[in-house]
Parts: structure tokens; sequence; C-alpha cells
């Protein structure tokens, strides 16, 4: 309503998550244990009432919401802990979203050892569980082909495939997001909704999106993907471990994409797919650590990107044993 | 400020008189309208899942009518020239009606970009100030600006023009004449940008062709045209604005020889396309003959280039080309089919294959025809007024010293 009422619970949020960035959590439990002994004194209906105004009101400033890279500290903050009492208020889960940045001295890289992929296609189901991927119309970032030896462009595999794995005389191409260097798909949003984060990441702000698809026709590697419906994932399904600028629930009318799983791989952990990876085809490290594995793997492999010739520079490269 | 709001209720007063015929083509496009409101409103429900797109056609009729109108936004141009540059005295005075056609098809371009909107309501982000202008990098940005600013200036002097006479005053030159000269280029302008939109995808071999941006501009200078001939013909039935056989003539002529450029740019692309086949050409096998049995645009799109030949070759006859009873309909046929080749045949088999070589085709839903529907009706409706309003004062019949009721006249 007024400025200064405008979202008390916000500042409140705020402040705390300020004054100490992990105790946002606590903050959280604190106000809503607080909220649960007012429920039990006051009538239930009553009850719901505050919490439908509270939700519009996030709703509200939600919409009013600024360009993530324009906000500053404090408002990051304020927005993060919008979204976790959102989830609280709408789906009753308690998700804590962080809003790491990126490391300095970290460039992340990606290699695929198509000698060792075996087509299971493992890594596409964790990635989609980790992701918090639309169910409904079964979003998926990372596609396998199944491509016929001797065949080098993936205008020849078959990413349908249905059957046993692997098949005796093909091999198998896992592509996703790379990351690209120079990407065609952040030059070409007209609002900057989405862009390349210090660490090599392309992200996109999912409040900041408009929903045209200029980036997925400019992306040459097929790597985005949009929210066609409101995108829905059972609540025991959810992974209430997010990120702002990546796994945090999306609504309809967004475009998102592989990000490397930046919030596993800003805390030292392996992207989803890699971890989950039965084979070791998936290599994943610092490009700016000498000592890094996939340093290792550029180094002394023999090592090729797809249309390399685009001149879009992938962090992603593939190799053979 | 009196006389411009009697102007406007003047205006408004001749847009909503007229004949039982005229009340019957008001309904129809209302009911278009209303239909689209429907549609959209599904589609704001359910999001663009309510449409045939997907990710692989990631685009539909909406980018497509979208990049047809501004072609014939940009068409408008082919009056402006003769008349105000080389001062040509048919042209002059019909010249407003290109300027009109213009406002119309500018609005249903820009309306067909806010339905193609995953999140229309935070369409703000786009603006500069409020929003962030990824300016220049991103062509969309530069296609609002050319789109805008093309809007304001087919506006403002038309409405500047005929305010004037409207007063019995004769517009000033020194005013208005900077500004048409700065609408031709504009008009160049939104075409070449809203084809360099398509070609900066680096990736997309179907868009990616040097010839892309005058090719919009060959086919924009025949459909716009094309388009002015058949209102022309229109105008003549229903109303005393007297438009001469002269004027139509030169007319035909431009459509003609634009056809021609449109076609010679056709040819040349085919042969790229055709001669060495590989995956970069796999887009135009699509289209023209169809891969691995997909060939859902196939039909259409020979269709289009078969009656785009046959009309251009009835008009090259000077005897054809002047008989009225052909030239409007080898305009309309023609109008139809750049309207196919731009519309279905240019975006859609860009995504077809998809950048990895996958083939899904894509069919229009009922909702999203009917937003398009909506949006045309909406586009006829303003064309209607705008054209309405021009002929009334021309003739004579609105004017200032007559008070702001019009009364209703049979034609």
């Amino acid at each position: 309503m007024k400025e200064g009422s405008k979202t008390c619970s916000e500042k409140c949020f705020a402040d705390m998550a300020l004054k100490k960035k992990g105790s946002r959590r606590g903050a959280l439990t604190a106000l809503l244990g607080g909220a649960a002994t007012a429920a039990a004194s006051s009538a239930s209906a009553a009850m719901a009432t505050d919490e439908e105004k509270e939700l519009k009101r996030i709703k509200r400033n939600e919409f009013f919401q600024k360009y993530y890279r324009v906000m500053t500290e404090e408002e990051r903050a304020t927005t993060v802990a919008r979204f976790e009492r959102k989830a609280k208020l709408e789906q009753g889960i308690e998700v804590k979203i962080d809003d790491t940045s990126a490391r300095p001295d970290v460039m992340f890289g990606y290699a695929f050892n198509i000698s060792k992929c075996e087509g299971s296609r493992k890594c596409v189901d964790a990635c989609v569980k980790e992701n918090n991927q639309d169910r409904a119309s079964n979003i998926q970032y990372i596609k396998l082909f199944e491509m016929e030896g001797g065949v080098g462009s993936v205008h020849g595999g078959d990413s349908e495939y249905s059957h046993e794995v692997p098949v005796d005389g093909k091999y198998y191409l896992g592509t996703q997001c790379f990351q690209c260097e120079n990407p065609p798909c952040t030059k070409s949003c007209p609002t900057g909704a989405t862009w390349k984060e210090a660490d090599g990441i392309v992200v996109v702000d999912y409040n900041w999106c408009i929903g045209c698809r200029y980036c997925e026709a400019a992306c040459p590697y097929f790597a985005r993907r949009f929210n066609w419906k409101e995108p829905e994932v059972p609540k025991e399904e959810i992974n209430p471990k997010q990120h702002y600028l990546t796994n945090r629930m999306r609504m309809k009318g967004v475009m998102e994409k592989c990000t490397y799983c930046a919030q596993r791989s800003r805390h030292g952990k392996l992207p989803a797919c890699a971890e989950a990876c039965p084979t070791g085809a998936r290599v994943f490290g610092n490009l700016l650590d000498p000592d890094s594995e996939i340093r290792w793997i550029l180094a002394n492999k023999k090592v090729f990107r797809l249309k390399e010739d685009l001149g879009t520079e992938p962090t992603f490269w593939y190799y053979a044993d | 400020m009196k006389t411009f709001l009697n102007f406007i209720m003047s205006g408004l007063a001749v847009v909503f008189t007229g004949s039982v015929k005229y009340y019957l083509w008001l309904g129809l496009l209302l009911s278009l309208m209303l239909a689209g409101a429907y549609g959209y409103s599904i589609q704001l429900k359910e999001g663009l899942g309510a449409t045939g797109m997907h990710d692989h056609v990631s685009w539909g009729i909406y980018i497509s009518n979208f990049i047809f109108f501004v072609g014939v936004a940009a068409g408008g141009v082919m009056l402006v020239i003769p008349a105000y540059v080389m001062k040509d005295r048919d042209f002059s005075k019909v010249v407003l009606i290109g300027e009109g056609l213009a406002v119309a098809a500018l609005i249903m371009a820009l309306m067909f970009v806010l339905a193609d909107l995953g999140g229309v309501t935070r369409f703000w982000h786009m603006l500069p100030v409020i929003g962030f202008f990824h300016f220049p990098q991103s062509m969309l940005t530069w296609d609002v600006l050319v789109l805008n600013g093309y809007l304001a200036l087919n506006l403002a002097i038309p409405a500047y023009i005929l305010y004037c006479r409207y007063q019995g005053k004769e517009p000033i030159k020194k005013i208005y004449v900077p500004f048409v000269i700065l609408s031709v280029f504009w008009a160049f302008g939104i075409h070449l940008v809203t084809a360099f939109l398509l070609v900066g995808a680096p990736d997309k071999t179907f868009w990616s062709s040097a010839i892309l941006g005058p090719r919009f501009l060959a086919s924009a200078f025949t459909a716009g045209p094309a388009l002015i001939i058949i209102i022309f013909s229109i105008i003549r039935q229903t109303s005393d604005y007297k438009i001469s056989d002269e004027t139509i003539d030169k007319l035909s002529t431009v459509v003609m020889f634009a056809a021609y450029a449109n076609l010679v740019m056709l040819l040349s692309e085919i042969f790229k396309e055709f001669y060495w086949s590989s995956e970069h050409t796999a887009h135009a096998r699509y289209l023209f003959f169809g891969l691995d049995g997909h060939n859902a645009v196939t039909p259409f799109i020979w269709g289009s280039v078969v009656s785009n030949v046959l009309a251009t070759v009835l008009i090259s006859f000077r005897s054809l080309r002047e008989n009225h009873a052909v030239l409007v309909p080898a305009c309309f046929v023609l109008f139809i089919a750049i309207w196919i080749e731009k519309g279905l045949g240019l975006v859609i088999p860009g995504f077809i294959p998809s950048s990895l070589g996958e083939i899904v085709e894509y069919l229009p839903t009922l909702v999203e025809i009917l937003v398009t529907l909506g949006i045309i009706g909406f586009g006829l409706f303003t064309l209607t007024a705008l054209l309405k309003v021009f002929i009334r004062i021309e003739t004579g019949a609105m004017d200032r010293n007559k008070g702001w009721w019009v009364s209703p006249s049979a034609k």
C-alpha cells in the first residue's frame, strides 16, 4: 500500500539476510514459527486471508522488481527472501535460494569422452531432477545422439532412440549448453535478460525475460528451452537447494537452459550430469587451474568442438581415448 | 484546441456512419476482433503452449505475419517517393492512402510481436530508461526503434496535412517535407532491419543470406503497391473520390518491376540452395520437396511460386495491365503469393531441420489462427477508419465549418 508499510516482512528478511548470510533460513523459520503461534490463537480463516494478502503483495513486488544485474546487494537479498517466502506460501515447501556469484580465478570447462559414453541417459535424468525442469512437457537440457561410426555431424545422429544401449558400431555424443565464450544468445537478447557470468556460465534472469525467444533462434546448438506452459514439478520432487540464476522455479513464458549446475559448481561440486555419469565420460573443471583434469585432457587428448567455424568458442570439448 | 477536438469528433462520426454494406463490413471486422480476443485470452491463460510452436520451431505465424506486414508498411513508400520526391501530381493526390496503409500495417506488425511474447506484461523491460534497452547489440532493439519511429512519422505527416485541410489551410511544405524525406529512408530501414533480425542468427543457414534484405524490399515493393491498387479499386467503387486510371497504371508498372526484381532474387536463392546440396541447404529442400516424408509446407510454397510467376507474366502485358478486370485479381494473387512466401515459406523452414539436424514440423493451432485473424481484423478496421476520414476531408464533405456531425451519406 504505502511506501513505509510496503513490505515489512521483506525488509526484515533483507536485514537479517544481510547481517548474516547463512542465517537467512533461520530467520525464515523463526518468522514462520511466530506466524504459527499467531495462527493458533486466531481463527484460521483470518490467517488464510493474511497469507493471501502477503502472496498478493509478493507477486506485485515481483512484477516491479528490477533487472538482477542492476540490483544492489541489499535488493538481491530482499528478492531472494521474497522468492523463498513465495515457495512457502504457494507450495508449503522450504526452499533455500542461493545467489552466490562467480568465484575469482574460475572459468568452467567441460570435456565429453565419446569413446566412453554408452548412451544410458543417466545424465539426462539427473539433470532434470537437479534443475527442477517442467515434468509435463519433459524439458531436457541434455541431448544424447546415437551416431553411426564414420559420421561426425549430429545431423546424422538419432536422439530419439529407445532401445538397449550401447549398440555395436555406434557411438554416443551428448550436447547441452556449451557456455560459449562468444555467445550469440546473449547478444541477441533485447532486454539483456541473459548474460555471461565471469566464470563463463550463461545465465537467465527469469523475471527479466520477456519470452521473445530470439535467443533460442540465435543459438546454433539447440541449447535453450522455453516454458511453453506453466511448469509443473511434483512437490515431493522439487529440489529445494536452488540458485537464483539457475534451478529456482520458473514460470510460463520464460527461457531456461543448462548452467553447468552453477548452484553446485560454484560450491566446488560437479554438475549433476557429470556426477551421474556411470562411465566417466564427463569431465568438468576449472580451466584456469593448471592441475585440473580438464586442463590435462585439453593438453594431452585430441579434442574438437561442435561448429567451431562459427566462432562461438564453446567451453565444451569432445575427445576420444 | 477546440478545432482539434472537433476534428477528432467529426472523424469518429465519419468512421461509424455509412451504408448497410459498410456496417456489414464493420460487423465482420468486429467479429474477427472478438474471435481474436477470445483466442488471446486462452493463450494468456495457458501460455504459448496454446500455439503450435515448440522448442524446435520457436517462431510461427505470428513472427511470419509480423515480417510480412512490416513489408506492407514499407511498400507504402512506393507512393511517397514519386509524390514528394519526383513531385508527380497523380501520386501526390493519393499519397496519404499509402501512409494510412503504412500505419495500419505497422500496428498489425507491432501487435503480432506482442502476441508472440511469452511474458507480455513484462514487455516494458525492453523499453529505454524504465527497462534495459540492449542497444545496439540486439537487432530486436533496432526493430523497436525503426518500427515505432516509422509509425510516428506516418501518423504525424498525414495528421498534419489533413488537419490543415480540415481547417481550410494549405499545409506548409517547409514543415512536413523534411519528415517525408526522412520517412523514405526510414521505410527502407524498417524492412532491412527486420531482415537483419533473421540474418543475424549465426547458424540459421536458410536466413543467412546477404540478399535477404534486398529480397525483403523487392517483395515489399510488390505486395505493398499491389494492395494499394486493390484499395484504389475499392475506393473507386464505393465513394465519390476520384482516382485516375493514370495513377493506377503508373502504380501497376511499379508492381511489375518490383515483381521482376523479386523473382530474380528468388531464382538466385534457389540456385544457391539447390546446385550444391549440403546440411546448410536442407531447409530449402524441406520447403520445396519435404524431408523424410515431412512436407507440410510444400504445397503452399509451390502454390505461391507458381501463382507469383503467373500473375507477374499477366501484368507484364500492357493491354492486360491496363485492364482492371485483370490487374486487380492479378494484384490480389501477387499479394497472397508473397504473403505465403514471406510467411510460411521464410520463417518456419528456417527452423526445420533444427540446429542439431532434427526434423519436427509445425502447424498453427486454432488459438493461433484466431489471434492472427483478430489482429488482421483490427488492422483492416484501422485502415478503413483512416481511409474513410481521408476521403471525407478530400471530397470536402468534412470540414470545420460543417460542425462535427456529418450526416451519413448513401455511399
